[in-house]
């Protein structure tokens, strides 16, 4: 039951984009197309799933115990950075297209704020490993279904007329605007 | 390119936020208040100037294949850094039991790390140049930066608060989406709309 | 400039010293943070203790206990003048708010009479459920000076004595149950 919870509020009443403000820049930078945002969304998954994993481990086992706590930004950003390595030369290997497709934005994965962000709330809400997989994949299905829902946006928006001040990014901040008010609509679901 | 262009391109012309669309979360993440704002891209600016010299030095010793992994854990360390500092220092509460400025920032003080503004400028700018230039160069962006926080900031305590950097001049409350996560996403979309009407003018002029 | 070469040899030693020299200066800055960093954490917490009971000479923040109570705890801190206990601080929860969870720092005379009561952490909304701050409204006064034994902490819709906020019936039922956890707490085993 209480893992329902933590699914909910991770995707709808606390949405790592459109209400705890983490990866801005990917979902605005990868959301004009739909395949490319769901390509997107599938990397962040697997990416934050293991990182949280690793991470929770690296703070359990090895932080904690040897009172060096205050390592945490360095060495959970190298884990990332690491793990976000891996996964260019898997997916290089599994899927070329999806590689192409994604361009420079698999590296960015390292920057993205989310996978960090997350890394760090686990260990801010005292999860236990089994909790911090499920909200390390809930946040990530959240992640997606902004990304997708404003890319699926975007796209239909190309064929709107738009004044010339605001094409391009000013839109999309007000579309995302809109976007984050109906998901206040999911407060006091819990 | 002089010095004076290099400090100033950070605000306008080269504007981190307005123009190149960088370090967004920490922009929408932290612009509630005008001094949240402001402390928010001061923090991130020192964590610039440092990594931007600190890089600039040590640079050529860094054989390429590492130098990535080598600057995060610098720009790391340097986030840790403000991060001791700041809830050593800045971490007391307000007078009616308000939240501290260290809590107010939150979870954007360690994100400064992955603030693309911060790699990107070690990577383009200060492995490639001196440590003067760098300086200024980390200067003037973090700066620029820290301009772009306060100015979001501002509107949105103005707009949402009836306040500025904590002085109410309404009672009551204000415009209360602005204050929450929607209206910094309407807020930005519209000052961005505006910032491109003023280049458009300046530019036909 | 030159760049050195990228040997495995000269990879794995730049990382290494790299990893080094910011351990060391993390570890350097820590030991010289980490006084003052405990200090603004308790002061924090003995600030909010001092909000909400009568005025004590101890350090309430290192007088801590907890009290089971619906599969969390309650907190309690001590606060003494001398020999004398002058109150407690409760620092209780209610998982019915609006936004998720409420923590309020209820402080209690050793009779069980509530003396103030400070909000810890909410996510309300703001213009509407945070009218329980005291930054915003006096709407939290009305709890102050009442016992619970003789005060029914339910709203007033509900048969009790609280008047609600305003289009705010959860948040206001939230932060009775919340009070009312603390109460039930310091009976069972808080007054120590």
């Amino acid at each position: 039951m209480e893992y329902i919870i933590i699914i909910i509020s991770a995707v709808f009443v606390n949405n790592i984009v459109l209400s705890q403000f983490l990866g801005i820049c990917p979902f605005m930078g990868v959301s004009n197309k739909v395949d490319t945002a769901l390509g997107m969304s599938g990397a962040v998954t697997f990416v934050m799933v293991i990182a949280t994993i690793v991470t929770y481990l690296l703070q359990q086992y090895i932080l904690e115990p040897l009172g060096i706590g205050f390592m945490q930004t360095v060495s959970y950003i190298l884990v990332i950075a690491a793990l976000v390595q891996l996964v260019e030369i898997i997916l290089k290997k599994v899927s070329p297209s999806l590689y192409q497709a994604l361009g420079i934005f698999l590296p960015l994965i390292t920057t993205n704020c989310t996978i960090l962000g997350v890394a760090i709330l686990t260990f801010q809400k005292d999860y236990n490993l089994a909790e911090g997989v499920v909200f390390a994949f809930a946040n990530a299905v959240g992640f997606g279904i902004a990304l997708v829902t404003f890319s699926g946006i975007r796209e239909q928006l190309e064929l709107a007329e738009i004044p010339a001040g605001m094409r391009g990014v000013p839109i999309a901040f007000i579309i995302a605007g809109i976007l984050a008010m109906a998901f206040m609509g999911f407060a006091n679901i819990v | 390119m002089n010095q004076g262009r290099n400090f100033l391109k950070g605000f306008i012309k080269e504007n981190p936020v307005f123009v190149l669309f960088l370090g967004l979360c920490p922009t929408l993440g932290t612009t509630g208040s005008a001094l949240n704002g402001l402390s928010m891209g001061l923090a991130t600016t020192f964590v610039l100037v440092l990594s931007n010299v600190f890089i600039s030095v040590f640079a050529r010793f860094i054989p390429d294949k590492v130098r990535i992994p080598s600057y995060i854990v610098i720009i790391a360390s340097f986030v840790t850094i403000v991060d001791l500092l700041m809830s050593a220092y800045t971490n007391t509460p307000g007078p009616h039991g308000e939240p501290s400025l260290y809590d107010n920032l939150g979870i954007f003080i360690p994100l400064i790390v992955v603030n693309c503004i911060v790699l990107g400028r070690a990577e383009a700018f200060a492995s490639k140049n001196s440590v003067l230039s760098s300086l200024l160069d980390g200067l003037g962006i973090g700066l620029g930066f820290a301009f772009a926080l306060t100015l979001l900031g501002t509107v949105r305590e103005v707009l949402g608060n009836g306040s500025v950097f904590g002085y109410k001049f309404i009672t009551g409350d204000g415009i209360l989406i602005f204050i929450m996560a929607p209206g910094a996403f309407l807020a930005l979309g519209y000052l961005i709309m505006i910032m491109n009407k003023i280049k458009q003018r300046t530019a036909k002029v | 400039m030159a760049k050195k070469e990228s040997t495995f040899t000269n990879m794995l030693l730049t990382l290494f010293i790299v990893t080094l020299a910011s351990s060391a200066a993390l570890g350097f800055v820590y030991e010289f943070t980490k006084e003052p960093i405990s200090i603004a954490k308790s002061a924090k917490k003995n600030l909010a203790i001092e909000r909400v009971t009568p005025s004590f000479d101890n350090n309430p923040g290192n007088e801590m206990f907890g009290v089971p109570a619906d599969g969390d705890s309650v907190y309690f801190y001590i606060a003494r003048n001398g020999n004398d206990t002058v109150g407690y601080a409760a620092e209780t929860y209610s998982n019915i708010a609006f936004g998720g969870t409420l923590k309020l720092l209820v402080g209690f005379l050793p009779d069980g009479t509530v003396k103030e009561i400070a909000v810890l952490e909410h996510k309300e909304t703001p213009g509407l459920g945070d009218k329980m701050l005291k930054s915003k409204t006096n709407w939290s006064t009305q709890f102050e000076g009442e016992n619970p034994s003789e005060y029914t902490l339910k709203v007033k819709k509900d048969g009790g004595d609280v008047d609600a906020i305003t289009a705010s019936t959860i948040t206001s039922r939230a932060y009775c149950d919340a009070v009312q956890r603390a109460y039930d707490a310091l009976e069972k085993g808080g007054k120590q």
